[in-house]
């Protein structure tokens, strides 16, 4: 069986499955509106966690959350599944495919056959979307690759029932509810306030003090780790900035993208500008990552280099600071 | 970053015939989405934490043939996996998967458990014991 679906590739992969089940439904909502709406930009470092044996920093809110929040501030439900058994989680996927309804499914990176090799990590917060199965294969969108594949249910399986750090459990979920018109405006502006409130938090690890944060420990990195450490965790923060997902400086242009449209359906002027602004903002990640980029490679840095990158993103900090107290008052 | 200032530099992502979407401003202002085959920086880094890698899973393939280490190390590295990822994955505390790197210790492992180590890294029990079994 195979279900009427239009596959639309896009940078992030929650965005994508929530965007692109939203289409298959009615709705045309855009990936950066989803993203906007779900309050997804967010700074984090994260301590006591390591991912391929860096610190982990995240651009990006938790997993999950992104289709959550958007759900609740359109006005729509969803239903989540997670399974012990591998074969209840089977026989409920088939189930909903014979119902003609394509589902989210969060799987690991790792035993994803279709990505190149090169970027098979153990990373489990994956997302795609099954529409069908055919002679025993599941027909596979995953919002990030150009077109549409196929898994076999041991592969899938495999992927569903990935284990360590967010371990999927089978997670399937799909929406079941429908407003007849979308909270768009209102959800729009609850999405703004909640990125304003993350990113401004009084907390050290998150927002913009999570940015000055993380530059603190770049000065540091070279003495205490070794420079080649130090250039490990320093390629580790570039890949999480900009590695497959992001549309390019680390969720900033998706972002600017999101308060383009923003500004057209609330007609806010100032929304429009704030973009240019964020625009902005989203090349100096770039520049970042261009500069650190240049000590990884030559992997003899002074003490200087990483002090210029540490001051690159201090600059970052303050720009966001002054970006979204903006924000918080254009709305 | 303009449209066309998309990168399209070389990367793994070129090599396997992938593209990624990137978001950009057309001359207009307008933002809109374009395909990247890669971007210099990240594929530098990308490819360091590959050799990073590599250089763990030959570290660890030495100390197996030095018997420092039991072969769980060499292909818990192998397959990208830190004790936390490869506890979770056999069902284990993490410092049962450490202590069972000690080879004293291994080498006692009962069937049952060299299995679960077996199905997770998907190779057969002799390849398990011996990491150079039928080169």
């Amino acid at each position: 069986m195979e279900i009427n679906f239009t596959h639309h590739q896009t940078a992030h992969c929650e965005n994508g499955v929530v965007s692109n089940l939203m289409k298959y439904n009615g709705f045309d909502v855009s990936e950066p509106m989803v993203f906007g709406i779900g309050s997804g930009l967010m700074f984090c470092y994260i301590p006591f966690l390591k991912v391929n044996h860096a610190p982990a920093i995240s651009y990006r809110t938790m997993p999950g959350q992104i289709f959550k929040r958007f759900a609740k501030r359109v006005g729509i439900k969803i239903k989540k599944e997670k399974f012990k058994k591998p074969q209840e989680a089977e026989a409920v996927l088939d189930e909903n495919l014979k119902k003609n309804n394509p589902v989210g499914l969060q799987v690991g990176v790792y035993n994803l056959v279709y990505f190149p090799d090169e970027y098979r990590f153990h990373f489990n917060a994956h997302n795609l979307i099954v529409y069908g199965k055919q002679n025993g294969n599941y027909l596979i969108s995953d919002p990030v690759m150009e077109t549409v594949t196929t898994l076999t249910s041991k592969e899938l399986e495999k992927v569903r029932f990935a284990k360590g750090a967010f371990a999927p459990n089978g997670h399937m979920y799909y929406p079941v509810g429908f407003p007849k018109e979308l909270n768009i405006k209102e959800a729009i502006i609850k999405g703004i306030k909640n990125t304003c409130r993350d990113m401004l938090a009084p907390m050290p690890i998150i927002g913009v003090k999570g940015i000055r944060y993380t530059a603190k420990l770049i000065r540091k990195w070279p003495k205490k780790k070794g420079v080649k450490v130090a250039n490990h965790y320093l390629g580790q923060i570039v890949r999480m900035q900009e590695e497959i997902g992001t549309g390019g400086g680390g969720f900033r242009y998706i972002y600017a993208a999101f308060l383009q449209e923003s500004s057209k359906i609330l007609n806010n002027n100032k929304l429009a500008e704030l973009s240019k602004e964020m625009t902005v903002i989203g090349d100096l990640w770039r520049d970042f990552a261009l500069d650190a980029s240049r000590i990884y490679k030559s992997r003899s840095a002074k003490d200087d280099a990483y002090n210029h990158v540490a001051s690159q993103l201090e600059a970052i900090a303050d720009k966001e600071e002054t970006f979204f107290k903006e924000l918080k008052k254009a709305i | 970053m303009k449209k066309s200032d998309v990168p399209q530099d070389r990367s793994h992502l070129k090599a396997g015939n992938h593209k990624e979407l990137c978001y950009a401003v057309d001359d207009k202002g307008e933002y809109t989405t374009a395909q990247s085959t890669g971007w210099k920086p990240k594929a530098i880094a990308l490819d360091n934490a590959i050799e990073e890698i590599n250089n763990r899973i030959s570290k660890a393939k030495t100390r197996v043939l030095n018997k420092e280490t039991s072969p769980i190390e060499y292909y818990m590295e192998l397959h990208k996996m830190d004790v936390s990822i490869l506890a979770s994955y056999v069902g284990l505390f993490k410092w049962q998967v450490k202590r069972h790197f000690k080879l004293k210790i291994f080498n006692k492992l009962s069937t049952k458990t060299l299995e679960k180590y077996a199905n997770v890294f998907e190779i057969s029990m002799n390849k398990l014991k011996d990491i150079d079994y039928g080169n």
